[in-house]
């Protein structure tokens, strides 16, 4: 039901330059990741769309590790491991350090021939969903594990006597440029692994959508969202387990040691003298392997901030827990109402059905819920938990660097290609065997502040939503489930500069009506700036901002669908949302009164 | 026994209350908001009919009328009408609807207007068709007038079309009888009709809003084109609004009348009903629906003397006719589970992928 575009075209990805002192950004990446300029013809004639729900903000060079690992590996469950009949993968480029992507259909010709493959691959899976996903959680526990052992330290003065006496007749640097070589497999590993579910569970899902849309013409999507949808994500434990931790500090008699100090050390070093106390400090350990590895960005930047790295953050929201718990506020997502509310919805639309449409529904209701979980947990063991070591690991050979003085400032190591740390550790392999100077701290501090004023600029201007002319309809169904870019969608971007200024559009993402002031929040830390009752605007939310969204009264994004990780959570808090506007991060001001209107998709500034 | 009060907790009984009137207790009875009233049962109609001559002196201008001679009976018509208006109601009669319209006005806090309808019995008449459909006075204040218009619904059982329809059909007169609806009247803002299912393809997961600013009778009667709005059943989300230039509205004039006036340029335009009205609109025909058990097709207004929250009422719900009887247009395809119908539904979307790009 998606109505024809308007002949228009998004400006060319080669006319649109660069903001001024960002020329030259194209270096910074990864040859095959940018636009060429003898490609012009090919490129152009693809329609590309932003990806600011994954990439919301310029990449360092080092960062475009994840988009590389991430949607290539989607693509081959398409293209290689499961022949989805319709769909190959999704090109990726970069442009002005933000990212686009252009999904590959398959040959109309070659279509019927992947039928079979799909139907025995896909087919496999799903009939072994449970004993797979089992095995899945080992492999990828397994990763992480060796992910975590990986040290990197400074290198010693002298080649230790044991391997003297034992005769290895080898030196720590094999080993570190070893470690470096598996730390990047590794992630590479578990980014295979996140797709071996994933684009089944979507299909799964678009079965489920298609009937429900076909049986209920125009359902709201939200609808069959709720269906589908669980109440107990782990994505949603790390959250829980800080209320849960709040409400034991109540139960313990301890509130006012939280009300009164401030930061983890101190909070802890203060328990640590009463019984009560050390009880509590010990539910904090416990709950800490694995839930704080959890990121209050989304896990594609080395600049995520991770709970386990940074204890003052969960601890600071178990202070906020503490006091609305002290004041008698129910911490915990009514989980009970929550199941209540998807039965009922479950037994109305039933009870439309009869015969072998009720059968239908059923059936694929089941599929799609026994798939789903994996939709949402997923994300906890790829995003939060393995890029959360991943990065733990870069941050610690960027700093060993650092300390050689290869570069100014710790982590500078992510504005070097993960390519170009290869040499660099090479470089410091032969300062230190030779026993002369490494030419990295003559080369790499001036490079990186040359890459930083660029990255810089880079920031400084917001990304075209899309490139070129886009098809007359867009139905490729990741397209749509995962990024909720529909023809409806494009065309509101293409005519974005026409109508009412002061009203944007974007999906019904969750329920509900309400007034308030915008902020708007482009990283996550600008998290703090949030105060209560405040509308949060942003390119893109993550769910890991679980805990400001006690405090907000409604959620408006540039992008995502109904599937989107904002989409999902505030659907979990029940909060308006609306996502997918497209603009609403640069129309809208901080300050300005919204009204958003997660029924119908709608923001208004009325004030 | 002349007169049955909405609230009553008696069960109602149709041929004593007609389908009107029946309709009306039990959803007051199911504790949907129906303004409050009374009935005048056909028992009432009947005394008048049996303790006078009337009902002799009817019959025998009725016997032996040709319903083809149209003129013949427009005369009769006309004179049986002029004796129904002008015979004296039996006193217990009067007494009853008096006492019965002092209560309602005692409810009300004062004398307010009321609506004055016709509720027929009679299952084998096409009801709303004549029987019932013009018999409706609205803003009628004062006990006499709207004594008054009770013998003009008991009369509009004789106009010339009822006459031909039962003459034609061989339709006996023995047994005709009529209720009479007495119910406050709604200050409607906004009033309307509302449908349990999609009328246009018999989509039962709908519920579809017809409504404008207003008495509801100018839609009903289709002199104003409406706002439509279709909400979906069970989220009872709005999925497609139409909102349409309604230029004329039916409201009280003031002085003890309605008037029907042009709607000002401002308004024309503007969603008679906000999100948060559309969604207890819908509710209320959804509560109509699963009450009788079938596709409901009700009357509703908003009161602008009530409250928000309290102010959406129920005027009238009756069973749907015409997808009770046929089956619904919606058609499914994706229809198993499983890995193969996983297969169709992408099969599906490549289909229309491929005729995107022929177009």
């Amino acid at each position: 039901m998606s109505t024809k575009l308007a002949k228009k075209s998004f400006d060319s990805p080669y006319d649109l330059h660069a903001p001024a002192g960002a020329e030259g950004w194209q270096e910074l990446y990864p040859y095959n990741l940018v636009f060429r300029d003898n490609l012009r013809e090919k490129e152009d004639a693809k329609f590309w769309f932003c990806d600011s729900q994954h990439w919301p903000n310029v990449f360092k060079p080092f960062e475009t590790v994840g988009v590389e690992f991430a949607v290539r590996c989607l693509g081959a469950y398409n293209t290689r491991h499961y022949l989805v009949p319709p769909a190959n993968g999704i090109e990726f480029r970069i442009h002005n350090g933000f990212c686009y992507m252009s999904p590959v259909g398959v040959a109309p010709e070659l279509i019927a021939d992947r039928v079979p493959h799909f139907l025995q691959r896909a087919g496999h899976y799903f009939q072994n969903w449970d004993s797979l996903l089992e095995n899945w959680k080992k492999k990828v526990h397994a990763t992480i594990e060796e992910m975590d052992s990986i040290e990197f330290h400074a290198l010693p003065d002298m080649v230790p006597w044991a391997d003297i006496e034992s005769g290895a007749g080898i030196d720590p640097t094999a080993k570190m440029m070893a470690d470096y070589d598996r730390l990047i497999q590794l992630a590479y590993q578990n980014w295979e692994y996140h797709f071996e579910f994933l684009n089944l569970g979507y299909v799964a899902y678009l079965d489920f959508f298609t009937f429900c849309k076909e049986s209920f013409p125009n359902i709201p999507d939200l609808a069959v969202a709720k269906m589908v949808t669980g109440v107990d994500s782990v994505l949603f434990r790390p959250d829980d387990e800080l209320k849960t931790l709040a409400m034991l500090a109540a139960n313990l008699g301890l509130a006012e040691v939280f009300a009164q100090n401030d930061g983890a050390e101190k909070i802890l070093s203060v328990l640590s003298q009463s019984e009560k106390g050390r009880e509590w400090s010990t539910a904090w350990t416990n709950a800490q392997n694995p839930w704080f590895n959890y990121t209050s960005g989304n896990g594609f930047y080395g600049s995520d901030v991770y709970w386990r790295d940074h204890l003052d953050l969960p601890m600071g929201y178990v202070q906020d827990y503490v006091k609305r718990a002290a004041a008698g506020e129910k911490l915990h997502r009514p989980k009970d109402a929550l199941i209540v509310e998807r039965d009922r919805i479950v037994d109305e639309y039933s009870e439309l059905l009869s015969g072998e449409t009720l059968a239908a529904f059923q059936g694929k209701l089941g599929l799609a819920r026994t798939v789903y979980p994996y939709v949402e947990d997923h994300n906890f063991y790829i995003e939060h938990w393995t890029m959360g070591v991943f990065w733990r690991k870069v941050r610690q050979l960027s700093r060993l660097l650092h300390s050689y003085g290869f570069w100014n400032e710790p982590d500078d190591m992510l504005y070097l290609t993960r390519d170009e740390v290869r040499p660099v550790l090479f470089d410091l392999a032969t300062g230190w065997g030779v026993g002369a100077d490494c030419i990295a701290p003559s080369y790499w501090p001036e490079e990186i502040e040359r890459r930083r004023k660029i990255v810089d600029a880079l920031s400084t201007a917001r990304p075209a939503p899309a490139f070129n002319t886009p098809p007359a309809e867009i139905n490729e169904p990741f397209t749509v489930m995962l990024w909720g870019i529909t023809t409806d969608q494009v065309s509101q971007w293409l005519g974005a500069d026409e109508g009412d200024p002061n009203q944007l559009r974007g999906m019904a993402a969750s329920a509900g009506v309400v007034e308030g002031y915008a902020r708007i929040i482009t990283a996550a830390d600008q998290l703090d700036q949030l105060e209560q009752d405040e509308i949060l605007v942003a390119p893109v939310t993550a769910p890991s901002w679980g805990p400001v969204f006690g405090k907000i009264k409604a959620t408006v994004t540039d992008i995502g669908g109904m599937m989107s990780h904002a989409a999902i959570v505030c659907r979990e808090y029940g909060l308006p949302a609306v996502t997918g506007t497209g603009s609403a991060s640069t129309k809208i001001k901080t300050g300005m009164l919204l009204r958003v209107d997660g029924s119908n998709g709608t923001v208004e500034i009325i004030g | 026994m002349y007169t049955f009060f909405f609230n009553s907790d008696k069960d109602p009984e149709h041929l004593v209350l007609g389908g009107k009137c029946t309709s009306l207790v039990i959803m007051t009875k199911a504790g949907a908001p129906v303004p409050p009233g009374f009935a005048v049962t056909t028992h009432a109609f009947d005394a008048v009919m049996r303790q006078t001559n009337l009902l002799a002196n009817i019959n025998s201008l009725v016997t032996g009328l040709d319903h083809s001679d149209l003129k013949a009976v427009d005369v009769v018509s006309a004179q049986i009408r002029r004796m129904i208006l002008e015979q004296p109601v039996p006193e217990a009669v009067h007494r009853e609807t008096h006492q019965a319209y002092d209560s309602l006005m005692e409810l009300c806090g004062g004398e307010v207007p009321v609506a004055v309808r016709s509720s027929a019995t009679a299952e084998d008449l096409p009801d709303a068709s004549f029987a019932g459909q013009q018999d409706t006075y609205l803003w009628i204040i004062g006990r006499d007038n709207v004594m008054h218009k009770i013998r003009e619904c008991w009369a509009s059982l004789y106009t010339s079309r009822a006459m031909t329809y039962r003459l034609a059909n061989n339709i006996a007169e023995e047994g005709l009888s009529m209720a009479v609806a007495v119910q406050k009247m709604v200050n409607a803002r906004t009033a309307g009709v509302a449908m349990t299912i999609d009328p246009t393809n018999g989509d039962r997961s709908k519920i579809v809003i017809d409504s404008s600013w207003g008495l509801g009778e100018l839609v009903v009667s289709g002199e104003v084109t409406p706002d439509n709005f279709v909400i979906d059943k069970v989220m009872l989300h709005p999925v497609k609004r139409i909102i349409s230039d309604k230029h004329e509205e039916l409201i009280p004039d003031g002085n003890g009348g309605i008037v029907r006036r042009e709607v000002d340029e401002m308004r024309r335009n503007q969603p008679s009903l906000s999100d948060d009205e559309l969604t207890l609109v819908a509710k209320l025909a959804k509560v109509a629906e699963k009450h009788y058990g079938s596709v409901q097709d009700i009357e509703w207004a908003i009161d602008a003397d009530l409250p928000a929250g309290q102010n959406v009422l129920l005027l009238q719900s009756r069973p749907e006719t015409v997808w009770s009887q046929k089956p619904s247009e919606v058609k499914v395809t994706s229809l198993g589970s499983g890995i193969e119908s996983i297969t169709n539904s992408l099969m599906a979307q490549m289909v229309g992928r491929l005729k995107s790009s022929e177009k």
